[in-house]
């Protein structure tokens, strides 16, 4: 049977649901209220709960590259790393506001995501690669040898000023918890908006047949390009979250095993599904914690014993999976 | 009426080759015409380079009297041509409703309108592109190409690999788009008589030469000719 008669046999299971589509669906709103139930039900684990956040934002910018425009990036980690750099020093010379500490990190990764952009549009998959690769490892090495200013592999102590001038960050990670919490949300707010805008819909028409995108109209070069900013600048200001929430910023935060991570991450979640990063961020570090609390050394096993598993068997991630099992168990009725 | 487009002269191909020698043609606003010709006697070569996607080896274009050569292929589609080409390019993971918000540029063409000429699209304005029927997806492709306003479209083979009933909904619908829609048509197709009977002038093709120009009436009043210029040997 093809797929056109099926699809006129089947329309309701055929009519896949993704999300999102501007309407907010009831997973949505019980995945947002998830947080806020941890904040209260699990105290003991708001430095793990916004550290997951954190770097579901972070995987998340990446999705906006990868999983929407089809960019493939290893060095997705300069951008956080440069936003992390950002706030830190921007707090450490004085100026320790948070958020507009924040605002500044995301303009200086901003700025350096477009003009990375022009390098990385251009070419094939495996040019991209490469590319972000090498502007990844210079980053490392310009932080590195920058080591005055940075603090080099020692990393950047500073002190972060009041939240509103209100709420100092403790140590148990409560305003901290919070304030990722809040910035998450805007945030995501603001790229839900802009994937499922008529701008979103051409970046996965570009992703699917780029080729073509021209001939309607799409320039598809400057697309890519604007996408790619847009990208660094969340990717920017997860790294400024990051930074602030824990007053400090280590080197490896713009190391090429943050990339890799973070890549490892939206895979397993799922790409180009917007909550995919988060997915993935909450699967990759509640199993660290749990499994390397078993056996410190051997974790990196599992994860990527799991990563195989995921790409062979469950195309999509773990949100893919869950949406053909649902798919299944429909069509069965 | 105003010119819209016109060739002069044009010798165009794909690297090196010349598959396109020395066209010469002229739309005016609102006009439409049939490109007619064999198999692989460059009908397709002379959409793409209108579009600006093969190399043009002499010869110049012109859209409301101005160059065409600078323009790259987007600013093109902005300026108003059409394309909707013979493979038609569904997005997959993008539902009809999403392939039109996707490109939509303003002028009289919108959802609503676009619905109102494909009722069936409306039907199904939730499916993937993966998940359409073949004359869904030309309904599309059209659809898709009317969403940016154009004022020039170009149909390449609208009607290939479609079953009859399709064809004749496709075939009114397209009719309606020449006589009210506004805009001027270029349609290549073989099936030489359902050209003829959608445009007003037609242009034959033979080996990227411009062999004879006419009313489409008078060709399709001649069958010897048309039989003589179109058939397959």
């Amino acid at each position: 049977m093809t797929a056109a008669a099926r699809a006129s046999v089947a329309p309701t299971a055929a009519t896949v649901s993704r999300l999102p589509d501007g309407r907010w669906r009831a997973l949505e709103i019980a995945f947002w209220l998830l947080p806020v139930a941890a904040f209260f039900v699990l105290p003991d684990y708001r430095v793990l709960g916004s550290q997951i956040l954190i770097a579901g934002l972070f995987a998340v910018s990446l999705d906006l590259i990868l999983g929407y425009a089809g960019i493939v990036s290893l060095g997705h980690a300069a951008f956080f790393g440069i936003g992390a750099y950002a706030a830190g020093l921007l707090a450490k010379n004085g100026f320790n506001e948070p958020i507009s500490g924040l605002l500044v990190a995301a303009a200086v990764a901003a700025l350096a995501g477009y003009l990375v952009s022009f390098l990385v549009v251009r070419g094939s998959d495996l040019t991209r690669l490469m590319v972000t690769l090498g502007i990844g490892l210079m980053a490392w090495e310009a932080a590195n040898k920058a080591a005055f200013v940075t603090g080099g592999v020692d990393g950047l102590s500073f002190t972060a000023g009041k939240l509103l001038g209100t709420w100092g960050f403790d140590l148990g990670g409560r305003t901290a918890f919070l304030y990722a919490l809040a910035v998450v949300f805007v945030v995501l707010l603001i790229v839900r908006r802009l994937v499922s805008s008529p701008f979103g819909l051409s970046l996965r028409g570009i992703r699917e047949g780029g080729k073509r995108m021209p001939a309607i109209g799409a320039p598809v070069g400057k697309r890519l390009r604007t996408i790619f900013t847009v990208a660094a600048a969340v990717a920017g200001i997860a790294g400024a979250l990051l930074a602030q929430t824990t007053q400090f910023v280590g080197i490896d935060s713009l190391g090429f095993p943050r990339s890799a991570e973070l890549l490892i991450m939206l895979v397993l979640g799922g790409t180009g599904r917007l909550y995919g990063g988060f997915v993935g961020a909450a699967v990759f570090m509640i199993a660290q914690d749990y499994l390397s609390g078993i056996d410190p050394v051997y974790w990196e096993f599992w994860i990527g014993f799991f990563l195989v598993v995921i790409v062979l068997f469950a195309r999509g991630g773990v949100l893919g999976g869950l949406d053909s099992l649902r798919e299944r168990l429909v069509s069965r009725q | 009426m105003a010119e819209l487009l016109s060739l002069d002269g044009v010798t165009a191909g794909y690297g090196a080759s010349i598959v396109l020698d020395d066209v010469s043609l002229a739309l005016a606003e609102g006009d439409s015409m049939a490109l007619l010709g064999r198999n692989g006697v460059g009908k397709t070569t002379l959409l793409v380079t209108m579009m600006g996607l093969t190399r043009v080896h002499r010869g110049r274009l012109s859209w409301r009297g101005k160059d065409l050569a600078a323009l790259p292929t987007f600013r093109r589609a902005q300026a108003g041509l059409g394309w909707v080409p013979q493979e038609r390019y569904m997005w997959p993971s993008l539902t009809i409703e999403e392939h039109l918000t996707a490109v939509a540029r303003p002028g009289h063409w919108n959802i609503a309108r676009v619905y109102e000429v494909f009722p069936r699209l409306q039907e199904r304005r939730n499916n993937l592109g993966n998940q359409l029927s073949g004359g869904e997806q030309q309904m599309l492709a059209i659809a898709r190409a009317l969403m940016v306003n154009p004022s020039l479209l170009l149909l390449d083979e609208p009607m290939e690999g479609l079953a009859p009933i399709i064809v004749q909904e496709l075939m009114q619908v397209i009719r309606r788009l020449v006589r009210e829609g506004g805009m001027a048509v270029i349609v290549v197709e073989q099936h030489a008589k359902l050209a003829l009977s959608l445009a007003r002038n037609a242009i034959v093709l033979d080996r990227g030469r411009v062999v004879h120009r006419s009313d489409s009436a008078a060709l399709l009043s001649d069958p010897d000719t048309l039989h003589r210029l179109v058939a397959v040997a």
